[in-house]
């Protein structure tokens, strides 16, 4: 196998984190048959609001593949030199995000034996067919070229010349990613909030911004608890990337913003009202948006003074921010506002249940299991080399 | 002749692959019924013709709703956030949030109007699946396979009217009176009115029209000229739910 043993080996600190992500899972298991067992009655959707959570969490984390594609694009079209030891890192962040999208999808599905419908009987003139082609190969193009790039490392040798086309063929992919998810949303034609030609724009922005801002944080972590030092010219490159991309993101939104209040027409309105005033008394949603709005204006101003972005301290907090703006953005508002009203214009309210929640956790901490142990094995494989 | 074993098993596994290919479209919506034997005929459209008046007549009525729960197998669920309907009422202003100007509004604000799924020319929900478990027949009628659908619930992002419904728990338990004739659904599938394309196999009215004292629901061929839904439609005004979509919406209300 890949390499896989070297993932074996660590200290008290690696066991008893790999534990407690274990623990998260089986948790998550364990909830996930008993919403096999009742059916997805056992969640908060709803006739009206039909989907949540995991919808939602399955669109925020296409955008934290973006992760790869910053790193690769720069490194392999610009040269940039110093995202050299990053570009696997980079990769394996999408490898596991797009795993998460995956497993997102089959939690919610009301038959996940009969997934193989998908391929038996395909309807290509359904965005989900394409999504899932476009996730599926880009799954495994960064698996291909993120294990060709670490065992030619691990052998200190040239990678293959057949990589090359297969690294440049993955970020135009990234790009489509992005967009085809975009294209679910942005298609249909009474849910007034989605359709919107700047979707999947905004989805490239926001993808833009979290992945990176989340592969940060993670060299950061890193650079905290191991010998590896991702090196502050590539995390100040990267911090000027979220720069971009949340001033880029944040104009999106006020795009929108002008739209549909200035044009007035009452359904754009009335999604607008529910996640930002409330609509018929119900206020759910109200101070996660405003929460949101309020953490992406300190983080432009975070990473727009250079004086702040530069202190990496400062930078680590604007990371963290970004990344918690655009998951009440895209991980919460953006979904459920769709639904609410409905096309019959009555507001239900949606409220995750514990069942729901434990699902996510556990698909989150499948997420973070991946994240730990290709790292390792990344940082093990260079330890080997530097001995 | 000797076969090595690794041929042997290759083409086995290549023989039970195709035999699975071919043995799955035959897989029927209902398992076990005779295939429906309406010949399409280019020339039908099914469509249907509500008049509110009538409806309204007596208030309070919900035979339709009845007979077509019965007939369908159609669960009660108590809680609304997991109702599963294929008739039902709405207020006006609900039903037509684009049309309630203050007149209609005066006249029919807060009455229940019935509906059901639009049986649309150009269906959303039929375009979004992504493994053709429901889908337009020649005739007009959307269908849906519920051994097909894989309850992604696409369908019910994509349909303007609010017209699907999800199992979101076992729906066996939740019906009243169990009908041996037509199929029970399992929990995660989507379901919707069928315009009773099983009645219309054997010639028959949808319940609903049947079921109807006042005659309140017309049903009829709309291609046909002499068919009681075109001389209504010809001689009466009529409006569609969200007609600006494009989707051609076929049940019409007279107003």
């Amino acid at each position: 196998m890949f390499m896989f043993e070297k993932a074996v080996t660590g200290s008290r600190r690696y066991w008893i984190w790999i534990g407690c992500l274990l623990a998260v899972i089986l948790i998550g298991f364990l909830f996930y048959l008993r919403q096999l067992h009742y059916g997805l009655g056992v969640t908060g959707m709803s006739r009206d609001v039909s989907w949540g959570l995991y919808i939602a969490q399955f669109t925020f984390f296409v955008g934290v593949a973006a992760s790869a594609v910053m790193v690769v694009l720069p490194y392999y079209l610009h040269n940039y030199k110093a995202f050299s030891k990053i570009t696997i890192l980079g990769e394996f962040l999408a490898v596991s995000s797009v795993a998460m999208c995956m497993l997102f999808i089959f939690v919610d599905m009301g038959q996940p034996m009969r997934v193989m419908n998908v391929l038996l009987h395909p309807r290509p003139n359904s965005p989900m067919f394409w999504d899932m082609l476009s996730l599926s190969g880009y799954l495994v193009l960064n698996v291909v070229i993120s294990v060709v790039m670490l065992r030619a490392e691990r052998k200190t040798v040239a990678p293959p010349g057949w990589i090359k086309p297969v690294i440049l063929l993955s970020i135009p992919w990234a790009v489509s990613i992005h967009t085809v998810t975009a294209f679910l949303y942005s298609g249909l034609p009474d849910r007034s909030f989605w359709l919107t030609a700047i979707m999947a724009p905004r989805f490239l922005a926001s993808a833009f911004a979290a992945g990176p801002a989340l592969l940060i944080l993670l060299t950061m972590i890193m650079r905290k608890l191991t010998w590896f030092d991702a090196g502050k010219d590539a995390i100040q490159k990267l911090a000027v990337i979220v720069t971009y991309a949340m001033i880029i993101n944040a104009f999106f939104i006020l795009m929108e913003v002008f739209t549909t209040l200035y044009s007035k027409i009452p359904e754009d309105v009335a999604h607008m009202k529910f996640l930002y005033v409330g609509l018929d008394g119900n206020t759910e949603l109200v101070p996660w948006m405003w929460t949101s709005v309020l953490l992406a204006l300190v983080s432009l101003v975070l990473l727009i003074v250079p004086r702040y972005r530069r202190n990496e301290k400062i930078l680590a907090v604007a990371c963290v921010v970004v990344f918690l703006s655009l998951w009440i953005d895209k991980g919460i508002g953006l979904i459920i506002g769709g639904f609410i009203p409905s096309p019959l214009e009555s507001v239900t309210s949606y409220i995750p249940t514990l069942n729901e929640i434990a699902i996510v956790a556990g698909v989150w901490a499948i997420g973070m299991l991946m994240i730990t142990v290709f790292y390792k094995i990344t940082l093990q494989v260079r330890e080997g080399l530097a001995a | 002749m000797s076969i090595s074993r690794r041929t042997f098993l290759t083409v086995t596994g290549l023989a039970a692959l195709a035999a699975l290919a071919r043995k799955t479209p035959l897989v029927r919506i209902f398992a076990g019924q005779a295939p429906s034997k309406a010949p399409p005929k280019p020339s039908t459209r099914w469509a249907m013709v509500i008049d509110p008046e009538k409806c309204l007549q007596e208030g309070g009525c919900t035979k339709c709703i009845a007979g077509c729960d019965k007939i369908h197998n159609i669960p009660d669920f108590k809680d609304p956030k997991h109702a599963v309907k294929w008739i039902w009422k709405e207020p006006y202003q609900d039903a037509f949030p684009e049309q309630a100007d203050r007149f209609t509004t005066e006249r029919f604000k807060d009455k229940p109007f019935i509906l059901f799924c639009n049986h649309c020319d150009d269906p959303p929900c039929v375009r979004v699946c992504p493994t053709k478990a429901t889908w337009k027949r020649d005739d007009g009628v959307v269908m849906m396979d519920w051994h097909r659908c894989i309850g992604c619930r696409y369908c019910m992002a994509a349909c303007p009217y609010g017209s699907r419904s999800f199992n979101w728990l076992d729906p066996r338990p939740h019906i009243k009176e169990l009908d041996p004739d037509f199929p029970t659904r399992t929990k995660g599938v989507v379901e919707k009115c069928n315009l009773c394309e099983e009645r219309l196999a054997q010639n028959e009215l949808p319940k609903c029209v049947e079921a109807c004292d006042e005659n309140a629901i017309v049903f009829g061929n709309l291609d046909d000229p002499d068919s009681e839904v075109q001389r209504l439609l010809r001689s009466r005004f009529s409006i569609r739910r969200k007609p600006e979509l494009g989707t051609h919406p076929e049940i019409y209300y007279l107003v």
